[in-house]
């Protein structure tokens, strides 16, 4: 479904002096339906850059993002047009950072719910569902309503899979997803995305959590050494 | 006659100018043509506009009658009834039947007239949208571009305000369904008899420099709304008490000392005449 | 024409330009030409609009910004260029080009305004009800219980309370005020909104509501939005791409997130930078 060659991104700061910071060297890898890739290595090495290049976050410099659209064609996200982008955002490739960036003033259940309705889903379908996702990764009851701003690091790392994951993208870019969470929170995503690869996603990942990687990826991608590998 | 004048006061140039404003005014129902308004020995706001129209279309074989608020006999109708007849010898008259050319400042005479007449009103201001838009410049704009949402606009903040339309005069209508026009302070009552009449109205503004007009079988309809129609005041079963007319315009007299009121007909010279043949003449259409 | 609103090669110039300034490859000294003086605060943009979508202009004073969006709602009279609005003919004939009156039906009904200060958007002396009233006015509406319905439904959704919709603007808050005129813009349904600086000088919790009544908006109407301001909170908030303009052209365009973490011209470099 995905294929990245060669990808490579260095940042041009003309704030200042000129400086040119680089940042991604020459990735390639490829990503099959209803599977796993993490992405490991040292911090500091790209990988979350990594997910931000085939997002559209940041521009890459040069290679190419293969990407197998849900209507059959092969785009190359290094080149889409913003529109296409924004389509494949709206309905096909979805992204859980490490931080929230949740629009203010709306309670959880809402902010949930809005990709199902924005894909016609009706609301009290969409809130349903959104109720069942906070309940299997803990979120209680009594939070639904709250704005997510008054939320724990945890917790708010647990909305932002949930809203990642809720209109089930054909691809889905992690970056650490485990990160604050505790260890039964932490098995209820990894639940999650299992169930999502399972039902034919992609998924490209970055962990830190070695121990959860290994439960949920199917290869890694080492950053710096470029090695390809199957987790046992 | 008094010679030392032009015939009619103004000269010949002048009147083949406002004469020019008012073909295109004819030709523009309801649209105010700039004109350059002369000085006279009148002050601004007391008639000059209309004045200077009746000047410019007056001939020798003309019948006159000026009337204010009706009244053929109030100050300022002599005055400038005087001042015409000085200017032209132009036969007076108070019979609006008989008359050619009528000068008058905020009504129209009850009894219809015919396309053998002409009558000029006296216009304050003529811009309708003055209360919206304070620019004049603004407003031509308007004009051009058939935007008179803001002319609905203030009868809507009336029906906001009061429940109703309170407009008592002045009410603005639409010319030959293009231009709204403002129709010089006539009550309410008046303003139906501009629509599909047999004679030509014209309409002089002297300190606002605008002349306009409405030729005859020209649609005039008042601004309403589908469920706020124009209507006309209630004359209920008042009569007039000097000559027994019903169903016309009235003033309303109050005797502060007997705590009684009196009607009488504001058309002084249709009164008269009513009086004189002794009986009550339903003068003509009043209702929509 | 699948775009809300297209927009080709459009100047607004004061001057008459020369030879030297009229070659748009030849820089000019910001937005003035060093020979002949002529300002062109809006030098040969071309953009698209989408429907459903929220399009964020970003800017400093004189980017030519808030001239770009006034000469889109025919305030200011373009020098040049040409705009195409989908439910305009189509998006088959140029609206910069047609006459006043047709340019008088299209404020009307294909294109909503609110601007920074809302004694341009409103009439200050009419009550609220009336200043949305007016619009319906002006695309037909003969019905005064109708259009009253419809003026409080409008504003009861921008939260003015219908006890207060007998007031005029002038006796209201400047939030309230710009919720106002949010009601008057909308009030025909038109496919494509703009706002100018719209929360630029209200107080931070106003404006906050004021840009969730934006979203909400958007979301219930699926009208395209431009919003112009030189706040780039408020351009992220909104905006699910973003132009920024310097000295009247186009420095950098893109999706919201990529101009605010990995921004590519040096003046977004700058303006991204300048976030406290």
């Amino acid at each position: 479904m995905l294929r990245v060659e060669n990808l490579s991104k260095t940042f041009h700061m003309h704030v200042g002096e000129e400086k040119s910071i680089p940042c991604l060297d020459s990735v390639s890898l490829s990503i099959e339906p209803g599977s796993m890739l993490a992405v490991i290595g040292p911090s500091g090495a790209g990988k979350s850059s990594l997910l931000k290049c085939i997002y559209g976050t940041y521009l890459p410099s040069s290679g190419h993002i293969y990407y197998n659209a849900k209507n059959g064609d092969v785009y190359d996200l290094a080149n889409a047009s913003l529109q296409d982008m924004r389509a494949f955002r709206a309905s096909e490739i979805g992204y859980v950072s490490q931080f929230f960036h949740a629009i203010p003033r709306i309670a959880a259940l809402d902010i949930l719910s809005e990709p199902l309705i924005n894909r016609g889903a009706s609301a009290s379908a969409a809130r349903a569902r959104a109720g069942d996702l906070m309940g299997m990764v803990g979120l209680p009851e009594s939070l639904w309503g709250m704005y997510p701003s008054t939320f724990s690091g945890g917790e708010k790392q647990r909305l932002n899979i949930i809203y990642g994951i809720i209109t089930k993208p054909r691809l889905l870019l992690l970056d650490e997803p485990t990160a604050s969470l505790d260890p039964v929170s932490k098995a209820s995503v990894l639940e999650l995305i299992k169930e999502l690869k399972s039902e034919g996603s992609a998924i490209l990942g970055v962990f830190h959590d070695y121990a959860s990687m290994q439960l949920v990826a199917d290869y890694s991608y080492h950053i710096v050494t470029k090695k390809l590998e199957a987790v046992a | 006659m008094d010679e030392s004048y032009n015939f009619a006061f103004l000269d010949e140039g002048s009147k083949r100018e406002i004469r020019r404003a008012i073909i295109k005014a004819i030709s523009l129902p309801g649209y105010q043509v700039p004109f350059g308004s002369r000085e006279l020995p009148i002050g601004r706001g007391w008639g000059t506009g209309g004045l200077q129209v009746t000047l410019s279309i007056i001939g020798p074989e003309d019948t006159l009658k000026v009337i204010d608020q009706g009244s053929d006999d109030s100050v300022n109708a002599i005055s400038i009834k005087k001042f015409i007849s000085l200017t032209t010898g132009v036969g007076i008259t108070e019979d609006s039947e008989e008359a050619t050319l009528i000068q008058s400042r905020h009504r129209i005479p009850e009894i219809p007239l015919t396309d053998s007449q002409v009558l000029v009103l006296q216009v304050p201001t003529p811009e309708p949208l003055r209360g919206v838009e304070r620019s004049l410049g603004a407003a031509r704009q308007l004009h051009a571009d058939k935007e008179y949402s803001s002319a609905w606009l203030m009868l809507y903040e009336q029906i906001m305000r009061y429940g109703r339309i309170t407009l008592g005069a002045d009410y603005p209508v639409l010319v030959d369904g293009r231009y709204v026009m403002a129709p010089s302070p006539i009550p309410r009552y008046d303003t139906l008899k501009l629509h599909n009449a047999e004679c030509l109205y014209l309409f002089g503004a002297g300190r606002e420099k605008m002349i306009y007009a409405v030729p005859p079988y020209t649609s005039v309809e008042p601004l309403d709304f589908e469920d706020y129609e124009f209507d006309i005041e209630d004359m209920g079963d008042r009569t007039c008490r000097l000559c027994g007319a019903t169903g016309v315009y009235f003033d309303e007299m109050f005797d502060p000392q007997t705590g009684e009121r009196h009607y009488q007909c504001s058309d002084t010279g249709f009164c008269s005449k009513n009086a004189q043949r002794g009986h009550t003449h339903e003068p003509g259409i009043n209702s929509k | 024409m699948n775009q809300a609103l297209t927009v080709n090669d459009l100047t607004v110039r004061y001057g008459n330009g020369c030879s030297y300034c009229r070659d748009i490859s030849n820089p000019l000294d910001k937005n003035r030409c060093p020979h002949c003086k002529s300002v062109w605060a809006v030098r040969n943009i071309s953009f698209e609009l989408y429907p459903s979508e929220i399009l964020g202009i970003v800017g400093e004073s004189g980017s030519g910004k808030t001239t770009l969006l006034r000469s889109l709602y025919f305030d200011i009279p373009a020098t040049s260029g040409a705009a195409y609005l989908s439910g305009y003919s189509d998006g088959l004939v140029d609206i910069m080009g047609v006459s006043s009156q047709q340019k008088r039906i299209i404020r009307n009904s294909l294109l909503g305004m609110v601007y920074q200060n809302p004694t341009q958007g409103l009439l200050m002396d009419y009550s609220s009800s009336g200043n949305v009233a007016q619009k319906l006015i002006a695309a037909g509406s003969r019905n005064v219980g109708s259009m009253q319905d419809r003026a409080n439904e409008l504003l009861e959704h921008m939260q003015i309370p219908l006890g207060r919709v007998k007031e005029p603007p002038k006796q209201f808050s400047g939030g309230m005020q710009q919720r106002v005129q949010i009601s008057k813009a909308i009030a025909n349904n038109p496919p494509v909104l703009l706002l100018d600086e719209v929360t630029t000088g209200l107080d931070l919790s106003v404006q906050a509501k004021v840009l969730d009544l934006i979203r909400s908006v958007q979301k219930k109407l699926n009208i395209a939005i431009i919003i112009v301001s030189h706040d780039l909170a408020v351009i992220r908030m909104l905006s699910d791409r973003t132009i920024v303009m310097l000295d009247g052209g186009i420095v950098e365009h893109g999706l919201t997130d990529q101009i605010m973490e990995d921004p590519q011209h040096w003046f977004t470099q700058t303006l991204v930078h300048s976030l406290i």
